[in-house]
């Protein structure tokens, strides 16, 4: 069930492994009827200028908003294997948590070649997923100059995020579904997104996306709480949020200071991180932004 | 008299082949339809291996697999439930309720989050069967500590049976509640699936283990049909008529151990089935268990297929869990005949 993580570090000999012998790298390169389990990869076929060859996508597949017109296969990590290939598909560009295993082994015994992407733990790593989906479109020059760019303004922009004067302390709460809310530790996309923007995670201590009591929250006294827009929505708006007894007494809560931003924009790691960064820091950064260039 | 019995069995026979006639129709349907279409003609090509590769592999690697663990899985789970509510003489009972359920769930989520500590020094092939196997283990101790709790001076007290079972699901529950805080987000998503269940993520290996003890399991669960009845009269009487009660209960308790464990590992837990199916025949059929427990059997299988077809074919390419729709099919069925039945005999 969970083989990815007996076979870390191994994302390229998965690759090689999961193409069934007798598929020409031509063949996948020439794909016409792609399907995408991962909506950063999709963002990137998007952004390649590829889209019009992908049939069919995941749910965490939300952007660009034309693929809201594709056929939905589901959730990434629990694919039905007829349902994909019910799209006909010639290629499946997989995330690297893609599955089960199950369904991937029967979609290769049934001839459709996945290609993996690699695993993404930081946003500079961004660079080689876009090399990887360039690689299997057969746009491999096009995705290198993509990758350089991509490279060149998350570089551009971490600059400009690091002589922020300041470092708000920041707290990512993911869901408050009930009991303690669940905020995003170290280790998390989440972690990266608020040091890379010139905050500090107030959540640091903690691994992986966890409970955080309330004592710990008041203790740990952000100056700012920040949520995804659809998850906030879903628990009444980020000012019922805020009127929690554990967040209505941080600095945070008595200023009434909370961001919100697109899930995929802000946690996905596609293309779109370098923005997702600067947008981020002008928010957390209302008054110093402007002047270090963002 | 001869003519009452002999048209009891008539009464009898027709029930279950009208219950077999639609578990066969529903089976067939579980491999013609699906997300992808595929004429009954090239159904049947794949079938004996003339189809195209695309055709064969859906047919042989997808299709089938779901159908015979769908098979499975509703056997096992309907005849466990029968057998259990007769032996403890309460509707209430089913896989869930002597903490079977919970105890694979607890094998199943230690590896899922723990797993990766072990599995390292284990060799590569038995890796994929770490969580069958952990679930399958959590299922059997359950049932054997329960059973060696209320065993006392030669009786096993049903009483204590059924709250031990509800007291080691409360341990088990803790112990997954724990897990669940020191997974990671992967782990959280992987469990969280696996605790839906679902016919969709067994390979055939897994799935043909499951069968083969389900199988296994028949022939020992059917044989106590006649003990059944007997314990419907209370222990003590079943007792005075000559039944060896212990000997059946321990029978009965591993038999379901076994099946229960092995569908558990394979499909997760998929509740309802054990304890609806069962009612659904005795409501259609009566009580007793000679067409009880065959009539139990069919009424899980066409449950699960039904169950299955629903969530393959309702938004495709997507596919929902299996649970939403084994309630939503099961629910409203057993409601309408239980109504049905109130109706018809006001007294009763």
């Amino acid at each position: 069930m969970r083989r990815r993580a007996f076979l870390s570090g191994g994302a390229v000999l998965a690759i090689a492994s999961a193409l069934p012998l007798g598929v020409l790298a031509n063949d996948i390169a020439a794909a016409k009827r792609i399907v995408v389990a991962g909506g950063d990869l999709t963002e990137i076929v998007f952004a390649l200028g590829q889209g019009d060859r992908v049939v069919g996508v995941d749910q965490t597949s939300q952007f660009p908003p034309e693929v809201a017109d594709l056929a939905q296969i589901g959730y990434v990590r629990r694919l039905s294997a007829e349902g994909v290939l019910s799209l006909a598909p010639d290629l499946v560009i997989a995330a690297d948590d893609a599955g089960p295993d199950v369904v991937m082994e029967q979609l290769q015994a049934a001839g459709v070649p996945i290609a993996r992407a690699p695993e993404t733990k930081t946003a500079a790593e961004i660079a080689n997923k876009i090399a990887f989906v360039g690689e299997v479109l057969g746009q491999k020059d096009q995705a290198a100059a993509e990758a350089d760019a991509f490279s060149a303004r998350l570089a551009e922009i971490t600059e400009k995020t690091g002589t922020l004067p300041s470092q708000p302390r920041v707290l990512f709460v993911l869901s408050v579904r009930s009991g303690a809310p669940l905020v995003g530790g170290l280790d998390t996309a989440a972690h990266e997104m608020i040091t890379l923007a010139g905050g500090e995670n107030v959540a640091a201590d903690i691994n992986g996306y966890k409970p955080m009591g309330r004592e710990a929250i008041l203790a740990a006294a952000p100056d700012v709480v920040l949520m995804m827009e659809q998850h906030a929505a879903r628990q009444g708006g980020i000012d019922a949020i805020l009127a929690r007894p554990e967040i209505a007494l941080t600095p945070a809560g008595q200023a009434k200071r909370a961001v919100t931003m697109d899930g995929m924009l802000l946690l996905g790691f596609g293309p779109r991180t370098p923005e997702a960064i600067a947008q981020l820091a002008r928010a957390l950064h209302p008054d110093t932004a402007a002047a270090a260039g963002l | 008299m001869e003519a009452a019995l002999s048209a009891r069995s008539t009464r009898k026979w027709t029930a279950i082949s009208g219950l077999a006639a639609l578990a066969i129709a529903l089976a067939i349907a579980e491999l013609a339809l699906g997300p992808v279409q595929i004429a009954p003609d090239r159904v049947l090509a794949a079938l004996v291996g003339f189809g195209n590769d695309v055709e064969n592999a859906i047919i042989w690697q997808i299709r089938l697999p779901r159908l015979v663990l769908g098979m499975a899985v509703g056997t096992a789970l309907a005849l466990s439930g029968a057998v259990l509510q007769g032996v403890l003489r309460n509707p209430l009972a089913d896989p869930g309720i002597v903490g079977l359920t919970g105890g694979a769930a607890l094998g199943a989520v230690s590896v899922i989050v723990l797993g990766g500590l072990v599995a390292g020094s284990l060799p590569l092939w038995l890796r994929p069967w770490l969580l069958p196997l952990a679930a399958f283990l959590g299922a059997s101790l359950v049932l054997a500590f329960i059973f060696a709790l209320s065993s006392r001076r030669g009786g096993t007290s049903v009483a204590t049976l059924i709250l031990a079972g509800v007291a080691v699901t409360a341990i088990a529950q803790a112990f997954i509640g724990a897990l669940i805080y020191v997974s990671d987000d992967a782990q959280l998503r992987d469990l969280n699936l696996w605790l839906l269940g679902g016919l969709g993520s067994a390979g055939w290996p897994l799935v043909i283990v499951a069968s083969a003890l389900t199988v296994a399991t028949l022939p020992i669960l059917l044989q106590q049909a006649r003990a059944l009845d007997l314990f419907q009269l209370g222990e003590r009487a079943a007792f005075h008529s000559g039944l060896d009660v212990e000997r059946s209960k321990r029978r009965i308790g591993l038999a379901v151990a076994l099946s229960v464990g092995a569908v558990t590992a394979a499909a997760g837990p998929i509740g309802f089935i054990g304890l609806v199916a069962p009612h659904l025949a005795r409501l259609a059929f009566g009580p007793r268990h000679d067409v009880l427990l065959p009539t139990s059997i069919l009424t899980g299988i066409s449950l699960t297929l039904a169950a299955d077809l629903a969530v393959r074919l309702a938004v495709p390419p997507a596919e929902p869990p299996i649970g939403l729709a084994t309630n939503l099919i099961g629910g409203p069925f057993f409601l309408w005949l239980l109504l049905r039945k109130s109706g018809r005999r006001p007294h009763a």
